[in-house]
């Protein structure tokens, strides 16, 4: 239900469930810093959270330049995995030809361990972006690619029947049914690929790189610099976090009744 | 134009009865399904069948006896095997569209409000939906749900759901009205209740209505006329002229006409081993 009164309501709901799980957190770095502090552990193998603190910030610069470079090859890795997958997954879903060749192929490549052929991509493209961009493309493409196709299929067979007694022309019913009812199917797989989406771009990284997040993490753990591989790890995190919840706005705003749906089955259920 | 020249029972009563001309016609069809690897079934076998304009008309049986086939006949979804289904005159060979359809589940869209549901009927067949927003209006307050226009499905009960379910297949004003099964999932009270507005519905606007059902009393409560079917293959066991004065409120079970009829039913599926005599202890075959 829109309406000031219900953004409202939903932002105190939302304190009330997020309110516990902040507090732990809160608690869990207090924990952390008192008892580094009391058993007197070194630094190099945990550091307490206000030492991660003072050493990101001395070095804020060179991570911020490095969550730059990891920031645009996970953008444009991801924007390519959308582009391409999901008007294959219309190609999949609407030509009996594409189901029958291409389908089995997407999901025989789907079991190949994607991580693995990174260094395929070094061979081939250097140590330069291109094979940052195909890693996390790779990654992120059979997520999307797998879910919008279940989605194009997903139409029920009454609603299809209440249509047709329309005379409802094609397009119109993949505008007005096929592809609002695809649309949840859609966001589904795209959430999985941004998540995959930063997992990618730092193993593409690891393997060969001079820069980005996954690069100066190899280099402050091989000077055992654990503070700042702290450090980089909360920025790697944080990053993953706002691309997953951007697609989740995203996904608000464009299916809004699926969402608040979802939320009065949990109700139902609680 | 389509009297049937086979003298069954059915087509007997039908034609004694008959007054007004036959707005959808059935002449010998059977149905047949075949899959691929199993044995086909014959859903339908040889019926003869005919629905008269305005007339209300409904389909009693067990599952498996082929009404379900039979309104998906006459609405062009599935086509015959054999014979042929005809609509205001014309053979259907092709889904139909001068006409509103109701399922068992009401089929609603969910990303889309109460009356946008109903809209989307108009949208399909590419009218304006602006030019029926208040006729929308007017519908969903004719089947109880003035405020709930703004609602989405997932905020309905199920039988505020059915009733979008109706208005959306009222709203385009189509002269035949199909509904199969279409308070299968509802509670008893809901169902009585939703069987009373349907009737009000139908007496101010006097469709053509193919009405199917499992429940005997529904049948006899809401049709004109009664369709009796058994099952394996689907056949036309009689056709009952139910003679219930209307409206039909809740006392029209008391009637004697009501009491007549459904026992005359209850007769023939005892007879067909549809059901069984109390008597009859159960687990022996």
């Amino acid at each position: 239900m829109p309406g000031e009164q219900g953004a409202a309501r939903s932002f105190v709901a939302w304190v009330r469930t997020r309110g516990a799980a902040l507090l732990i957190f809160v608690a869990l770095f207090v924990v952390w810093e008192v008892a580094v502090r009391v058993t007197g552990i070194k630094e190099y193998l945990l550091p307490p959270p206000s030492t991660i603190w003072t050493e990101f910030w001395k070095r804020h610069d060179t991570v911020a330049l490095g969550a730059w470079v990891t920031t645009q090859e996970i953008l444009a890795g991801y924007a390519l995995a959308v582009v391409v997958s999901v008007p294959l997954a219309l190609a999949v879903a609407y030509s009996r030809f594409m189901e029958e060749a291409v389908y089995p192929v997407i999901v025989f490549l789907q079991i190949i361990p994607k991580i693995a052929i990174a260094p395929l991509f070094i061979i081939w493209f250097g140590f330069g972006f291109t094979p940052k961009l195909l890693l996390v493309f790779l990654l992120s493409f059979f997520p999307i690619v797998v879910s919008s196709i279940a989605g194009f299929k997903s139409a029920d067979a009454d609603i299809m029947d209440f249509a047709r007694t329309t005379g409802a022309s094609g397009w119109t019913l993949f505008r007005k049914i096929r592809l609002p009812q695809a649309l949840p199917h859609i966001f589904t797989g795209l959430k999985v690929g941004a998540a995959l989406a930063a997992t990618a771009a730092v193993v593409a990284e690891f393997v060969a790189s001079d820069r980005g997040l996954g690069y100066l993490l190899l280099q402050y753990n091989g000077q055992l610099d654990t503070p700042m591989v702290f450090a980089t790890i909360v920025i790697l995190s944080l990053i993953g976090l706002v691309v997953y919840y951007a697609v989740e706005v995203v996904e608000r705003l464009a299916i809004p009744w699926h969402v608040s749906q979802q939320a009065t089955a949990k109700d139902a259920t609680l | 134009m389509t009297a049937p020249s086979v003298a069954t029972a059915a087509t007997r009563i039908v034609a004694a009865t008959d007054a007004s001309p036959p707005y959808v016609a059935l002449t010998g069809v059977t149905k047949v399904y075949r899959r691929a690897g199993r044995e086909e079934t014959r859903a339908l076998d040889r019926v003869d069948l005919t629905i008269r304009e305005g007339e209300f008309l409904a389909i009693v049986g067990p599952s498996g006896c082929g009404k379900s086939t039979l309104l998906r006949l006459v609405a062009g979804l599935h086509l015959a095997s054999t014979g042929e289904v005809r609509v205001d005159g014309r053979v259907v060979d092709r889904p139909q569209t001068n006409l509103g359809i109701v399922f068992q589940s009401p089929v609603l869209l969910d990303w889309r409000t109460a009356l946008a549901n109903v809209l989307v009927q108009v949208e399909l067949r590419g009218l304006d939906p602006a030019a029926y927003r208040d006729r929308a209006r007017r519908l969903l307050t004719q089947v109880g749900l003035a405020d709930f226009g703004d609602r989405y499905p997932h905020e309905l009960s199920g039988g505020m759901r059915k009733r979008v379910a109706i208005a959306r297949a009222l709203i385009h004003d189509a002269p035949l009205l199909l509904m199969d099964e279409p308070f299968g999932a509802l509670d008893a009270l809901t169902r009585e209740q939703i069987r009373l507005d349907l009737e009000a519905l139908w007496l101010a606007t006097r469709k053509t209505v193919l009405f199917i059902t499992h429940s005997i009393d529904e049948a006899v409560l809401l049709a004109d006329r009664v369709v009796v079917m058994s099952p394996r293959p689907g056949r036309i066991e009689r056709i009952l002229d139910v003679g219930l004065p209307r409206p039909r409120g809740l006392d029209a079970r008391r009637a004697p006409e009501f009491t007549r009829a459904t026992e005359a039913i209850t007769e023939i599926f005892l007879a067909r081993g549809v059901l069984h005599g109390a008597a009859r202890p159960i687990g022996q075959e």
